[in-house]
Parts: structure tokens; C-alpha cells; sequence
């Protein structure tokens, strides 16, 4: 007895980990490195510096400069670097140091990579990860989230976790992937969240959402920072208001786990879309049109969008919090939908 | 210039180790691709072929001196202006017919027309309609190959006013910092589009872009098939020994407009004249009877020999099915 008591709590912390949403990440990167020579890094001071947010601390000591490529400033050398690479045999992950710097790699990534398996039926199995999101005072050139760009370009897969789990299992997914694989890393989360993340290997398929929340009332549909705004929300709607709420965590935006959606619309019949990104040509749009069309007949109330408000992303705090979603937001959004 | 070859008794050639038979398949490389397009033009006239076709005609010495240098392990990465690069690499010309004409049985499946042959069989990584956006590409397949621990090189065929492009410095860069087996070949035809080099590019020597960087650079004669595979033989043993890339400006000429639809009003008909005086191929043939090697019959054989098969072409993409629309929906994903 003694002896399996001893097994167990030694099971459980070994497969367990308590760690923060970056230490995930780079956990991912890490296990794929080591288990496929073909997998490389490359970046802007991802190297000597260890990244702008040390995701990748450590790395050039471990794997070498071949594999842990600092580069000169020249987002768009990078991608197609890395592009170039990919269609003979590489797996490189390329770092945009803050999301925002990807606008001048945009002719590569929507002209070059995205169409070249279209064009050739030549996989280009690569992954840009992007450092995203606002509220740590960026201002307007640090902050954004611009991941409807790619969602309008056919031949991306887009994800954005929330979680160090997803995190992680989608880092290793998406290095597996073998097509170009945007990865989402929200800056704020990175050190603000932690979660358990099993020791041993596991993946999480790209395409799937994640219930994190499960309710019958209102549907709140979201992704990446949000996903904690709207489970705090979904706390006070349960303690105050005696609403139930359901937090679909879409984890991937393209694919789109559309069943996922609908089948949580057609239980609760009210939703609303939720991210960070600005609401003007935000994906909520996109999947408020799809609800609309396929669960029309579940709807007991108009479908609702909350995000950040249609301007450039303010750097006086202040207005950098009113311009944002937080969970007050998400509240008396529910409010008012729970009075339908 | 006959006597003087007789003086010297050996052709120019004679330090490259060049035998007849692959003097004769850069004849009839530059051919073939010169009928080929000629054919081109003609299917495009007639609505066969849709969208844009920009032809190589005048510029075959720099694809062929190059690619006829190159082994099979190497790779080649160029601009929209691919056809001729391709028709040199072997890309077959019954499938490079058919992707003009839009059908199924096109190298890319007619998913990708002129500007987007491929065939990585064959190590031709593909035109890329984004003027200098292929550049980095190159490079980072270069980086790849070195990674690999192989000794492949890569080509990177480019036009001079894609050196315009911030790409273009940003991949010279790391090419040299990072030492990465790539041969930069700037086909410096003389104009970007309409508008000539001297009102776009500031300076006279247009590979001199390259010296901020320290790269090996150079121009060479790019209507002269011998003079461009002397030269990039030299840049392939850098690239291939000691990791280092090189820049060349190919100086050519383009006899056609930008595309189908140029008539060529910025430059004047004594100009495209004078360089068809220089014609690459027919300057090669001569050549190649003065030493002997072929007989003018030999190469009016030949000639008829290339027109039957790039007849034979046209007929093959014109009897070629149209991509089913299903096959619209296949592809965007591995």
C-alpha cells in the first residue's frame, strides 16, 4: 500500500506539470527539436538574446546557431526563408517578434506561401509563430491582432490557444502540419496563465475546438485571450444572474470546428461571438454569418459581437482599456442577451 | 572573324571542356525555346492562351549558359519570365504548352499558367509572378541544402528591376552573412516593364548593388551562351566549395514587349535591330559551323526537327481536357 501511494503521487506529479502559457510553448518547440533534426528556428534575436519574450531562451546553447538562426531585421527574408526551406525538406518555425511586423512579410506569406500547394501540390509545412494582442501598453504598432489577414487567404491553417495544454499540443501539431501553420501566442498570456500540462507527449489536432465551459443558456464563442474573460463572465452570469453559460474555445480558426459551433448554438440558442481583435472584419463576423445560416432556426436571440472598438490601438492605459474587451464587457453582454 | 579563329586554331571554348554534343544541346536548347514562344505567341494571337505571357525571345543564352552548367541536384528558382528557363531545365514542352493553355495535363495542373511553371523532379522551383518575391525563397533553399549537408546549389534568376525591391537587398544580406550556395543571375535586359535602367536604377554598374555586401559580382555578356556558362561555372565551384554566393548581371536584351500585350512604344525599332545583330543563337550557330562542328544543314534539320515537336505540343494542350471544376476545391491544403 505504502509502496503504491508512493507510485501514485509520484505518477501523478511527473505526468502533471504546473507551468505558465509561454513555458508551454516552449516546451513544445523544445520536444520538437529534439525529435526532428529537420525542425529549425529562425527570428529576430531568438538566438544570443533568447527572443524579445524569451520563448526561446536557452535554445541556441542546447541546439546550436545551424538551428537557431538570428537574423538581421527583414521580416520578409525570413519568411521566405523559411519558405524557401520548407518545400526541400525543412520544418522551420519562423518568429515575427511582435505580430504586428508581419504586415511587411504579408507579399510572402499570402502570395508565396500560401498558394504554393495549390499551385504545385508541394507541401510547405512551416509554422510563423506570432506574438500577439494588446493590453500590456504596445500602443499602436505592438498590440495587434491580425489574424482576419490571413483568415481571408485561402491555404493558411490559424490557431490561437489560450491555455499552456493547448498551447502546447498545438505548437507540436502545427511543426507537424504539413502546411504553413500560423500560431497565434497572445503577449498578455504568457506569463499571466498557468495551467497543467501533462509530461507526456500528446498533440492536439488543428481543426478542433474545446469546450471549456459547458452551460445551456448562452453560447459564448471565442478564442485565445477571451477565452478568460468569458470564463470569469461566465462565473459571475452563474453566481449573480443564475444564467448558464457555455465557453466554446475555438482553438483553431482555420479550420473552423463549425460542428462544434453549431451544436452548441443549438443547445443554448443564444451566442455571442467574442475576440480581440477589433469587431470591424474581425472572424466574428464571418462566424456570425454561419451561425446565421445554419442554426437559424435555434436562435431565441440576435447574435451578438464583442471586440476591441474599430481604432488604432491606443497607448494612453486609459483609453487602452476602454478600447479593449474585459470581462464587464462580456457581462452585460450577456445581460442583455439572457433578457431574451 | 573567321580568319582570326583559324589563327588561333582552337574555338573559344576549348578550356571548358565542353564536348560537340552538349555544344549541340545548347544550340538546340536556345531553339527550342525560341520556337517554342514564337509558337506561344502565335496560340496566344489566336485566344488558345489567356491572361499574360511574357516571353523570353533574345535572352536564351542566360538560361541555357546557365542550366547546361548546373547538375541534376541543383535547383532554379526565377522570375514570371520562366518559360525559357524551364524548356532549358527539360521541363517538358508538351506539359509547359499545356499549362499555357490552362489544361490539366499543365505542369501545374493549369492552376498556375505562364507565370508559374514547376517541376521539382527537376529541381525548377517555379516562376513566381511577384517581381523579386522569389528571391528569399532561393535562399532559403540554399540554406536548406547546406543544412542538409549537401552541395547543391541554387540559381536565382531575377530581372534588373527587381533589384528595386527591398527583398532583394534584405536577401543579399543574408546570403553573404550566412554564406548560403546560391548564384544571384539579374537578367538586365534593359527595361522593367517600359521603363528603361537609366530612369530606374541610380548608378551605372548594376551588379555593383552586390559590393555593399562584399558578394562575388560581376556582369558577363548575357547573349553569349559560352561567355555565361564560363561564367557561372565559375560562381556554381564557388558556391559549391566554399558556401559563398555570387551576383551576376547577365546583359541581355528582350527582342518581344514586356508581355502580349506591349507594343513597345518606349524604345525604337533601330534599337531592337541593332540587338538582333547579337542574336544569341544565330551568332552561336555560325560559330559552331566555322569549327565544324555541325553543318548548316545540320541545324536547318534540326530547326524543322523543333518545329514539328512544338507543333506536336500545341496539339497535345489543345486536345487536353480542361481541369475539372471539382479540382477547384482540391489542393489548398497538403
Amino acid at each position: 500500500m505504502q509502496l503504491s501511494a508512493f507510485m501514485r503521487n509520484n505518477f501523478f506529479t511527473e505526468i502533471m506539470a504546473t507551468i505558465t502559457y509561454i513555458e508551454a510553448i516552449s516546451k513544445g518547440l523544445w520536444e520538437e527539436m529534439e525529435r526532428d533534426s529537420s525542425v529549425f528556428l529562425i527570428g529576430e534575436d531568438i538566438g544570443v538574446f533568447g527572443g524579445a519574450f524569451k520563448v526561446t531562451k536557452g535554445f541556441l546553447k542546447h541546439f546550436g546557431e545551424e538551428r537557431v538562426i538570428d537574423t538581421v531585421l527583414a521580416e520578409t527574408a525570413i519568411i521566405g526563408a523559411a519558405t524557401g526551406a520548407a518545400v526541400v525538406g525543412m520544418r522551420p518555425v519562423a518568429e515575427i517578434q511582435f505580430s504586428d511586423f508581419v504586415t511587411t512579410a504579408f507579399s510572402q506569406l499570402v502570395n508565396n506561401t500560401a498558394s504554393i500547394h495549390y499551385r504545385w501540390h508541394l507541401s510547405c509545412p512551416m509554422v510563423v509563430r506570432l506574438p500577439s494582442g494588446a493590453g500590456i501598453h504596445g500602443g499602436p504598432f505592438h498590440s495587434r491582432n491580425p489574424e482576419a489577414w490571413f483568415f481571408h487567404q485561402p491555404g493558411f491553417k490559424i490557431v490561437a490557444p489560450s491555455t499552456p495544454y493547448d498551447a502546447k499540443g498545438l505548437i507540436k501539431a502545427a511543426i507537424r502540419d504539413n502546411n504553413p501553420v500560423l500560431y497565434f501566442e497572445h503577449k498578455r498570456l504568457y506569463r499571466h496563465i498557468k495551467g497543467e500540462v501533462p509530461e507526456t507527449e500528446y498533440l492536439i489536432e488543428i481543426g478542433k475546438g474545446d469546450i471549456k465551459r459547458e452551460g445551456n443558456d448562452i453560447s459564448v464563442i471565442t478564442y485565445g485571450s477571451m477565452v478568460h474573460m468569458a470564463l470569469e463572465a461566465a462565473e459571475v452570469l452563474r453566481s449573480e444572474h443564475g444564467v448558464s453559460v457555455e465557453v466554446v474555445d475555438l482553438r483553431s480558426l482555420m479550420p473552423l470546428d463549425t460542428e462544434l459551433i453549431f451544436s452548441s448554438v443549438r443547445k443554448t440558442g443564444k451566442v455571442l461571438v467574442a475576440h480581440e481583435d477589433n469587431i470591424t472584419g474581425g472572424i466574428g463576423g464571418e462566424i456570425s454569418a454561419l451561425i446565421s445560416q445554419h442554426c437559424f432556426e435555434y436562435l431565441d436571440a440576435p447574435i451578438q459581437r464583442l471586440g476591441s472598438l474599430d481604432t488604432p490601438t491606443p497607448y494612453s492605459p486609459p483609453l487602452e482599456e476602454f478600447f479593449l474587451p474585459n470581462t464587464k464587457k462580456v457581462v452585460a453582454a450577456l445581460i442583455e442577451l439572457a433578457k431574451y | 572573324m573567321k580568319e582570326e579563329k583559324k589563327k588561333t586554331k582552337q574555338p573559344r571554348w576549348s578550356d571548358l571542356n565542353l564536348t560537340n554534343e552538349k555544344l549541340i544541346k545548347m544550340y538546340h536548347s536556345m531553339l527550342l525555346i525560341r520556337r517554342f514562344e514564337e509558337r506561344a505567341a502565335q496560340e496566344y494571337g489566336k485566344g488558345k492562351i489567356g491572361g499574360f505571357c511574357h516571353l523570353y525571345i533574345g535572352q536564351e543564352a542566360v538560361g541555357v549558359g546557365t542550366i547546361e552548367a548546373l547538375r541534376e541536384d541543383d535547383y532554379i528558382y526565377t522570375s514570371y519570365r520562366d518559360h525559357g528557363q524551364a524548356i532549358a531545365r527539360g521541363v517538358p514542352i508538351n506539359e509547359s504548352m499545356a499549362e499555357l493553355f490552362g489544361k490539366v495535363t499543365g505542369i501545374s495542373k493549369g492552376m498556375g499558367g505562364s507565370m508559374h511553371f514547376y517541376d521539382i523532379e527537376k529541381g525548377f522551383m517555379g516562376g513566381w509572378g511577384i517581381v523579386g518575391g522569389h528571391t528569399p525563397l532561393a535562399a532559403g533553399t540554399a540554406f536548406a541544402t547546406k543544412y542538409q549537408g549537401r552541395d547543391s546549389v541554387t540559381i536565382c534568376f531575377l530581372g534588373e528591376a527587381a533589384t528595386n525591391q527591398g527583398v532583394f537587398q534584405e536577401t543579399l544580406n543574408m546570403a553573404e552573412l550566412w554564406k548560403l550556395p546560391v548564384i544571384f543571375i539579374c537578367e538586365n535586359n534593359g527595361y522593367g516593364m517600359g521603363t528603361a535602367i537609366s530612369r530606374a536604377v541610380a548608378g551605372d554598374n548594376l551588379y555593383e548593388k552586390a559590393a555593399s555586401y562584399m558578394m562575388n559580382r560581376g556582369a558577363v555578356n548575357g547573349m553569349d551562351v559560352i561567355e555565361m556558362y564560363r561564367e557561372i561555372s565559375k560562381a556554381i565551384t564557388i558556391a559549391r566549395t566554399e558556401f559563398k554566393p555570387t551576383f551576376l548581371e547577365a546583359r541581355t536584351y528582350r527582342y518581344r514587349g514586356h508581355s502580349m500585350s506591349d507594343p513597345g512604344q518606349y524604345r525604337t525599332k533601330e534599337e531592337i535591330e541593332e540587338y538582333k545583330k547579337l542574336d544569341p543563337i544565330e551568332t552561336f550557330g555560325r560559330e559552331l559551323i566555322e569549327w565544324n562542328i555541325v553543318t548548316e544543314a545540320d541545324l536547318e534539320k534540326m530547326d524543322e526537327e523543333i518545329k514539328a515537336e512544338v507543333l506536336k505540343a500545341v496539339e497535345f494542350a489543345d486536345a487536353s481536357p480542361q481541369p475539372p471544376l471539382e479540382m477547384l476545391y482540391e489542393n489548398v491544403y497538403a
